[in-house]
């Protein structure tokens, strides 16, 4: 309890932690090469290891992160430069792109409301389910407008993120997805930001793909959503 | 000052990106910030030299960026722990039914565009 009191009086301690954390991720990542390796995955479990150990308010990291986390905005904007250095490949393959996209969404929203009348899950965690494949700013205003709970919104957007971050590679490789194209669809559609980081590190054009997915598929979710919260 | 130049440039996309949400649309700043970004990318009005360096570094920071978020899980935990065997199943199935519909409909059609053109 001392050691938390401690710490708290540092703001540094929670990014150095984080980025401390993500380096451990990272190195996993280099020496083993396993999906599971993944370093968001292992750094998010490595700081919640040490503040359970240390008993640091989850609160008091959380305010802390928050300096880096305003990074995420600007970084977001910037997915536009290999968005424009990968135009005329983009545009040659439109509409199987925006085809893929759509069909992915269609089938994300179908999904959950498949699956929540499946477990019979109360309409109120239906809504907040229903824009997990989603950038998590769009997916908390339309969870909040149709009477979703916003903490699961952006828990399940952040889960489905780091599961399309970790896994989407190896989907690829059982799907034999072996084109930039489909595999950016792929990354963008299912994964959000968080999967098109990890599509950008594979190359720029998968980034590129993945960048137009994410902005393409989260546009549709928006249009769709009233209709689809009408099958929850 | 080179990165000085180019950070106000981005932010001034974000600035403009948190003007257009405004709008009553569930559009993100972000979002509007990158489509914006890439028209004035595409009709010249901003060079991609402008930005190329704070660019690059920014993208290669994104997924450290979400290890705050993730450990958030840890705040939400009492929403999750009653449905987590149900909203977990959603999850991996959805997430793995998006990723491969998406996908494999697009490998399908890049793949008849090719063989029309070489046909």
């Amino acid at each position: 309890m001392k050691m938390a009191e401690f710490l708290s009086r540092f703001i540094w301690f929670p990014i150095v932690l984080t980025l401390g954390a993500f380096q451990i991720g990272l190195w996993c990542q280099k020496k083993w090469k396993s999906p599971i390796c993944n370093p968001i995955l292992i750094g998010a479990a490595l700081v919640i290891g040490c503040l359970l150990l240390l008993n640091f308010p989850v609160a008091a990291y959380e305010k802390g992160t928050t300096y880096i986390s305003w990074l995420l905005t600007p970084a977001t904007v910037c997915l536009a430069l290999p968005l424009y250095e990968q135009l005329r490949v983009l545009k040659k393959n439109l509409p199987a792109i925006l085809a893929g996209v759509t069909a992915g969404t269609l089938t994300s929203l179908a999904a959950v409301i498949l699956l929540c009348r499946l477990f019979s899950l109360d309409t109120q965690i239906g809504v907040s389910l229903l824009p997990k494949s989603i950038t998590t700013a769009m997916g908390m205003v339309l969870s909040e407008e149709n009477g979703g709970l916003v903490a699961l919104t952006t828990t399940v957007i952040l889960v489905t993120g780091i599961l399309g971050n970790l896994a989407g590679s190896w989907i690829c490789k059982l799907l034999h997805l072996n084109d930039p194209i489909s595999r950016g669809v792929g990354f963008g559609t299912a994964s959000h930001v968080v999967g098109t980081s990890r599509a950008t590190e594979l190359s720029a054009l998968t980034g590129a793909v993945s960048s137009l997915s994410l902005t393409v598929s989260g546009i549709l979710t928006a249009v769709l959503f009233p209709v689809a919260c009408m099958f929850l | 000052m080179k990165y000085l130049k180019q950070m106000a440039i981005i932010l001034l996309f974000c600035l403009l990106g948190e003007l257009l949400a405004l709008l009553p649309l569930p559009i993100p700043a972000a979002v509007y910030g990158l489509i914006l970004m890439v028209l004035a990318l595409c009709t010249g009005i901003l060079k991609a030299e402008s930005i190329r360096e704070t660019a690059k570094f920014l993208l290669e920071i994104m997924p450290v960026l979400f290890v705050g978020p993730a450990v958030s899980v840890l705040s939400h935990w009492g929403v999750i722990a009653p449905n987590l065997g149900p909203i977990v199943v959603i999850i991996v199935v959805g997430t793995f039914l998006t990723f491969a519909v998406s996908g494999l409909v697009t490998k399908c059609l890049s793949r008849k565009k090719d063989g029309d053109e070489n046909g």
